[in-house]
């Protein structure tokens, strides 16, 4: 499988997906370390891709996404944004119905 | 070197997106003993009329993209805060 086809199976298979430095349990980078903190906040399940430990996918989801950093939080399949764009919307009150919602119709 | 950092990231931001405020600040301090210590992280909070009627995500991309190789060399992490003019006078 090409790898961005690979990626694009992640991506649309988890109703919840961040591509991160690290894991939750052992994040390595403090962006990272948020953005899974944040998502653990809300009480909804997520998947996680450590981007160390698949240089492909680390290599190619930049251009995947057209976006350039990590982590990289995907809802229904389509990304949401990185760590300030997701602080963001946990702080206007919309990231855990946004969860949810993506969580029930999964 | 930072400051050299700053100069091109300015230089990139005003070329492209002609900002009427642009503040860049250095926040490498909270990154020492970090395996990507050495390319920076900073914060940059940028006005533009570029960013009018564009969603969150379409204005920190219009970021990323005027930034374009930095990304890759001079930046490890990048904080956005991008306002349009109207937004910003509030």
């Amino acid at each position: 499988m090409d790898i961005m086809e690979k990626i694009d199976q992640q991506v649309k298979s988890h109703p919840i997906v961040v591509y991160m430095k690290g894991t939750p349990q052992f994040p390595q980078c403090g962006f990272s370390s948020r953005a899974a903190e944040t998502l653990k906040k809300c009480g909804v399940e997520f998947a996680y891709i450590n981007v160390f430990e698949d240089r492909e996918v680390y290599e190619n989801i930049k251009s995947y996404a057209n976006w350039p950093t990590f982590p990289q939080i995907y809802v229904s399949g389509e990304l949401i944004g990185g760590c300030d764009i997701l602080l963001d919307l946990f702080a206007k009150g919309e990231l855990k119905s946004m969860l949810e919602n993506a969580s029930k119709t999964a | 070197m930072t400051i050299n950092r700053i100069e091109l990231i300015e230089s990139s931001l005003n070329a492209a997106l002609n900002p009427t405020h642009l503040e860049i600040i250095d926040q490498a301090k909270q990154h020492e003993g970090h395996r990507h210590e050495g390319a920076g992280h900073f914060v940059v909070k940028i006005v533009s009329e570029q960013f009018e009627q564009q969603g969150v995500l379409q204005r920190h991309r219009l970021v990323y993209d005027a930034l374009g190789d930095l990304m890759q060399t001079d930046i490890h992490a990048l904080s956005i805060q991008a306002m349009t003019p109207t937004e910003f006078s509030q």
